[in-house]
């Protein structure tokens, strides 16, 4: 028999019955559908939050006061007091450092905003000129804060989109007065909205510069220092000339803690990897049942076919024929499955991408790749034992069975 | 030298805890071209007598010489070869593929021995011509009489032009007439030089073979050859 020949003669078999076919196709693409949506879904989730950190700013470092130590508790734990705080004059020194590039103090305090008769809560960002462009900051209308204000306690403030729309509405924000506690500020820009990252809005959020914040929370300490390096590569290095200042200004002492977002991410990315893999996992199982279900229906099929066996072995079929007539019609039924699950998963994704549209649900290609292949795959394993029963049955008791 | 040579056949099957000889000490010697009938009562042996014959069956003791070449040794994907080239089988119940049309079942002998579809497309309008099946090249067995579904099996015994043909009870599902017909026509390929060796009941079809062996208890009681009852 050409390669040919037993093509037709399995997809014939196939198709002769059809509802047999059909639900067979239709377990396989179960199964195969089932890890392509699983695996978008849990790649979609790895991929928001990657996004969500790489929004951060690249190449950035977050300074923290006090040493988070990841060690339990030490003898040191007990001897060290409270940490010393961070302050501008240490911001102002990392700027020294020769990898770093940028440098913004971060002053948090919350307050009432009023404008008119309008008021409301309003968390209080004091930073420098720099900020924005650390955290890629756009703007609608106006300016940021100006490199003059850095120093000094200006009464200006960069309004958020949420918090212009609120207390401004339709009216011109910029040149405004807005009373932000107990100080008159002076709207010098806007925002552009949905600048996002760690769940910190800046579309409510009301930016001063930071001695006007301090100031106003009547403090000298900082919230966190944010620095950017120079390059990608200057990353590690950065870190450590970073480390190295604030350490002599600390009379030898490192207690601040300082958090990259590549470790973040890193962790994240493998974290959320590994769930994908699991749930890829599985749904495997998914298919594992499938194929069980393959050899079942392909023994009810040569039990179904004997007189057809025996037939073809009286006319001089070769064991080698029949066996291949009955592999390549399991793994027809297998291909046809996994065509169908790959469609039927990636209408599954589109319609999870069209409900969440914030989450990026596309299968990832290893998942596709390793779906379809296990589907082929447990077709030919499991396939293979029934289509080595109908070559090995005795003619003479096949061709007494009515069973073609 | 004959074309079939049987020496010494022994054949028992083991039903539950019995034993059934079903084949005792068969001897028998069949030139090229003759025509015969097994005859006997069920279960004197005939069937497993014709699947032997065919291949389809291996003795347990004793040699079958096929045209002088001894096919008991063989393999079963050699023997499954020279059942494809040189034996033709017919059957009471037809044995054709449901699924398949009459044309695509004629063709199945060449497509298992890898024939090219030109050549074979060519080969079976033949056989639907020479069989008068030509209208109903395109039906699946379901869709055609018994008489034209018998007629697509021999067809397709022959289309590989064996040596011999193998019936068991050809006439055995038709009614007399389409009987008749079936068996004028088996006796026409015969006629055409293929050794015709056919298994019945029917005394009717017996009474038209040359040769006509008749079975019991696994024993051959009685080889007649008509040229010496005419006698």
């Amino acid at each position: 028999m050409t390669p040919a020949d037993t093509l037709r003669f399995a997809s014939r078999a196939a198709a002769a019955y059809p509802l047999r076919t059909a639900l067979m196709v239709l377990a396989m693409s179960i199964g195969v559908a089932a890890v392509v949506v699983l695996t978008a879904l849990g790649d979609g989730a790895r991929r928001y939050v990657v996004d969500e950190f790489a929004s951060l700013g690249a190449n950035l470092i977050i300074v923290l006061p006090g040493r988070t130590e990841t060690g339990g508790v030490n003898p040191g734990s007990f001897i060290t007091g409270t940490p010393r705080d961070l302050t501008v004059a240490d911001a102002a020194a990392l700027t020294r450092a020769p990898l770093v590039h940028r440098v913004a103090p971060l002053s948090v305090g919350n307050s009432e905003i009023a404008v008119g008769g309008k008021l409301r809560e309003v968390m209080v960002l004091g930073t420098t000129s720099d900020y924005a462009g650390i955290r890629l900051l756009d703007l609608n209308q106006g300016r940021f804060l100006p490199p003059e204000a850095d120093k000094q306690a200006s009464a200006v403030a960069v309004i958020g989109s949420l918090i212009r729309k609120e207390l401004f509405g339709s009216e011109p924000a910029v040149g405004r007065m807005i009373r932000v506690g107990d100080r008159r500020l002076r709207v010098i820009g806007v925002l552009a909205p949905a600048a996002k990252g760690l769940g910190m809005s800046h579309d409510e959020l009301v930016i001063v510069p930071v001695a006007t914040a301090q100031a106003m929370f009547n403090t000298n300490t900082l919230f966190r220092i944010m620095a950017e390096a120079s390059s990608r590569e200057a990353l590690i290095p950065a870190q450590r000339q970073i480390e190295q200042i604030l350490q002599a200004r600390r009379d030898g002492e490192l207690d601040v803690t300082l958090i990259t977002q590549d470790a973040i991410l890193g962790t994240f990315d493998r974290i959320l990897g590994a769930l994908t893999l699991a749930v890829a996992g599985i749904a495997g199982i998914s298919l594992a049942v499938a194929g069980i279900l393959v050899m079942n229906v392909m023994l009810v099929a040569v039990t179904q076919r004997t007189g057809e066996i025996g037939l073809l072995k009286a006319l001089g079929a070769n064991t080698t024929d029949i066996r291949n007539a009955f592999i390549v019609e399991a793994l027809l039924l297998s291909l046809a499955g996994a065509a169908a699950g790959y469609g039927l998963g990636q209408a599954g994704a589109w319609v999870i991408r069209l409900l969440w549209p914030v989450l990026p649900a596309w299968p990832p290609d290893w998942a596709v790749i390793a779906g379809v292949g296990t589907a082929l795959a447990t077709g030919l394993v499991f396939g293979v034992m029934p289509a080595r029963r109908a070559a090995r049955l005795d003619p003479v008791q096949a061709l007494s069975r009515r069973g073609g | 030298m004959a074309q079939i040579e049987l020496a010494g056949i022994e054949r028992t099957f083991t039903l539950g805890d019995s034993r059934v000889h079903a084949l005792r000490n068969i001897e028998l010697a069949v030139s090229a071209g003759e025509y015969l009938a097994i005859m006997g009562p069920s279960g004197s042996g005939k069937s497993t007598l014709l699947n032997l014959l065919g291949l389809l069956d291996r003795p347990d003791a004793g040699h079958y010489r096929l045209e002088g070449r001894d096919v008991t040794a063989l393999s079963g994907d050699e023997q499954a070869a020279v059942r494809r080239d040189r034996i033709g089988f017919v059957f009471q119940s037809f044995h054709l593929v449901p699924r398949l049309s009459a044309a695509e079942n004629i063709a199945l002998p060449l497509m298992l021995s890898g024939m090219p579809p030109a050549e074979r497309d060519a080969r079976v309008a033949r056989a639907l011509h020479d069989f008068g099946l030509e209208s109903r090249a395109r039906h699946r067995p379901e869709e055609l009489s018994g008489g034209q579904r018998q007629r697509v099996a021999i067809a397709r015994a022959t289309i590989m032009q064996p040596a011999m043909l193998l019936a068991d009870e050809p006439t055995g599902n038709l009614d007399r007439h389409t009987g008749q017909e079936v068996t004028e026509l088996l006796e026409a390929l015969n006629a055409g030089g293929t050794t015709l060796i056919v298994v019945t009941h029917d005394p009717a079809m017996g009474a038209r073979a040359n040769r006509r062996l008749m079975m019991e208890d696994g024993a051959i009681v009685d080889d007649v050859l008509a040229s010496d009852m005419t006698r």
